[in-house]
């Protein structure tokens, strides 16, 4: 039809359409995607599934400051209570490792709706500050209740056997479970950012007065997005804590937070790559740099500097912008 | 009576800080008729729409729109009802294409949007309505380009299309043909008269021959006061309009 021509006349200044461009995304996926498979026989697998939680949080993050515009100071909660109630599913109540992640998510999700429902009536630095209040507030709570285990957060925590039938304490299968999670997850927030609701999610960060003159409830749609980015933080949190056996304070604690965003900002904010470079580049820094103890912190802090200063599309986001495709 | 009212204000009252922005503001507005807000600087006429509209909410006063009191009414609801306004600033999203903007108003209005998990192409059925509102607006070689990219005229254009893929029965302009050239003005003159065939319009407006062009009713506000109302050739008698506004402005 001569419609479908009209929409593809080109823009007046646009990067010239090919294979390689329109399909920029499809490929980076693709390398990603077999890049993991075929990580663990060059490293540790450990490593590179706790890096696969963290990029899969920073993600669900992004979600949320790169696509909405809102900047949570508090994602610390979802991550670390997912982990918290996933862990102890799965030592107190035994429940296999796919419902123990599924009860830690659930309870991020609910933590979401409690949180969002608050802070998404404020803006700015005034929504940072309420998730943050509300981030201590509950970890203070997991330092004085017994479930969490207080100082020594819950240990030991079995793996388990997926489905009841296979060992994840076999590295090869907990590996493979991890990478399905975080593809998953990619995709699933993928989706989310270009579905109808992204559109609208955009339509509202571009001019949220004309969105809501249109007839759009954007508190509503903030909730939802808000709640999603909870839950997903909580998928990451809950994995986390079955694959390294430990839920602690410090997956609960402010620093949490802030790593989160630090990951995010070095890859890419609204880039959906960007998180998941940023988290690598991030958790690298601090296993090569362990030996250095607590300077790690006084170098993580010249990177934030230097991102905010230098580059601050980050990452993906400057090779984007350099290459004119989408990341 | 109110069957021809299509809107109705009683005493609206906008005060800030003890400053009467909006001072018992009474306004009627005919259905299908084209009404204009006229009015110096500061006289009160964006806060009025933003009143109208519930960007902001009244001191004291009633709204009534179709019979409904709208007073209490959040933003978006009111929008819903169908009484849909346009910003001085245009107001378009900058960094989607003319297509998408015009989309996500007939998104709102046909649901779905809360779709998280379906894909984005599910939108492409609004294609084809989308392109008829764009080339009813002399859009359609634009259809690919992104809003922030625009000719200036040309995004009032595309705010007006995107307004009209709600098919709201009453629109508000708020200074439609600000910072225009003389073609484009003529050109969103043309598209408002046309517009209003079937739907209600009140304007905020700063071009008087835009406003005696198209207007079937007057009003002018001084100082959160309505002055005079009626058609151009009253209130353009009217001696103190003419002091207060017309005698700088009226060649």
């Amino acid at each position: 039809m001569d419609t479908q021509f009209e929409i593809k006349a080109a823009p007046p200044h646009g990067a010239s359409p090919s294979v390689w461009r329109d399909n920029s995304e499809t490929i980076l996926f693709v390398i990603m995607a077999v890049g993991l498979i075929v990580a663990p026989f060059f490293t540790y697998p450990l490593f590179l599934m706790e890096a696969m939680c963290f990029a899969l949080f920073a993600c669900a993050f992004n979600l949320l400051i790169g696509y909405v515009g809102l900047l949570s100071f508090g994602h610390a909660l979802y991550f670390g209570w997912g982990a918290y109630l996933s862990a102890y599913a799965a030592k107190s109540w035994g429940l296999t490792p796919e419902l123990a992640i599924l009860t830690g998510t659930a309870t991020a999700a609910l933590c979401g709706v409690v949180a969002g429902s608050l802070a998404i009536r404020r803006q700015g630095i005034y929504f940072a500050m309420i998730t943050l209040a509300l981030a201590q507030m509950m970890y203070f709570f997991a330092l004085q209740v017994k479930l969490t285990g207080g100082e020594d957060g819950i240990q030991a925590v079995p793996r388990g056997f997926l489905f009841g039938l296979i060992d994840l304490r076999n590295e090869a299968a907990m590996y493979v479970v991890v990478l399905a999670i975080f593809l998953a997850g990619f995709l699933f927030i993928y989706r989310i950012i270009h579905s109808p609701f992204g559109e609208v999610l955009k339509a509202i960060r571009e001019n949220e007065p004309r969105a809501i003159s249109l007839g759009y409830k954007t508190e509503r749609y903030k909730l939802i997005a808000f709640v999603l980015s909870a839950t997903l933080a909580g998928l990451a949190g809950s994995t986390k804590a079955i694959v390294v056996q430990l839920a602690s304070l410090t997956d609960v604690n402010w620093p949490m937070s802030g790593e989160v965003v630090l990951m995010t900002l070095v890859g890419g904010l609204g880039t959906i790559f960007g998180p998941i470079v940023g988290s690598f580049v991030i958790l690298v820094m601090q296993y090569k740099l362990s030996v250095v103890g607590e300077w790690v912190l006084v170098i993580q802090g010249a990177i934030f500097v230097a991102c905010v200063l230098l580059f601050r599309r980050g990452v993906i986001g400057e090779i984007a912008a350099k290459l004119r495709i989408k990341l | 009576m109110s069957e021809d009212i299509i809107l109705q204000t009683e005493g609206l009252t906008k005060e800030f800080a003890g400053f009467a922005a909006v001072g018992g503001v009474d306004l009627s507005v005919r259905r299908g008729s084209i009404h204009a807000l006229i009015g110096p600087n500061g006289a009160g006429k964006t806060t009025c729409f933003n009143l109208l509209t519930k960007f902001l909410s009244p001191t004291s006063g009633r709204i009534v729109f179709n019979d409904r009191d709208i007073t209490a009414m959040q933003p978006a609801d009111v929008a819903r009802l169908g009484l849909v306004r346009s910003f001085q600033i245009s107001a378009v999203f900058p960094h989607m294409t003319v297509l998408e903007n015009v989309r996500i108003a007939l998104q709102r209005l046909r649901g779905g949007s809360l779709d998280f998990w379906r894909s984005k192409s599910v939108l492409d059925q609004y294609n084809a309505r989308a392109l008829e509102l764009i080339d009813d607006v002399g859009l359609a070689d634009y259809a690919g380009w992104t809003a922030v990219e625009l000719p200036y005229g040309r995004k009032r254009a595309l705010e007006i299309a995107t307004t009209l893929a709600l098919d709201p029965e009453m629109l508000l302009l708020d200074e439609p043909t600000a910072g225009m050239g003389h073609e484009d003005i003529a050109r969103i003159a043309q598209l408002i008269k046309r517009v209003s065939a079937s739907r209600t319009v009140l304007m905020v407006e700063h071009n008087l021959s835009v406003v005696a062009d198209l207007s079937d009713t007057i009003t002018v506000l001084t100082r959160g006061r309505v002055l005079a109302e009626g058609d151009y050739a009253t209130v353009s008698n009217n001696p103190e309009v003419r002091e207060a506004y017309m005698g700088v402005g009226h060649a």
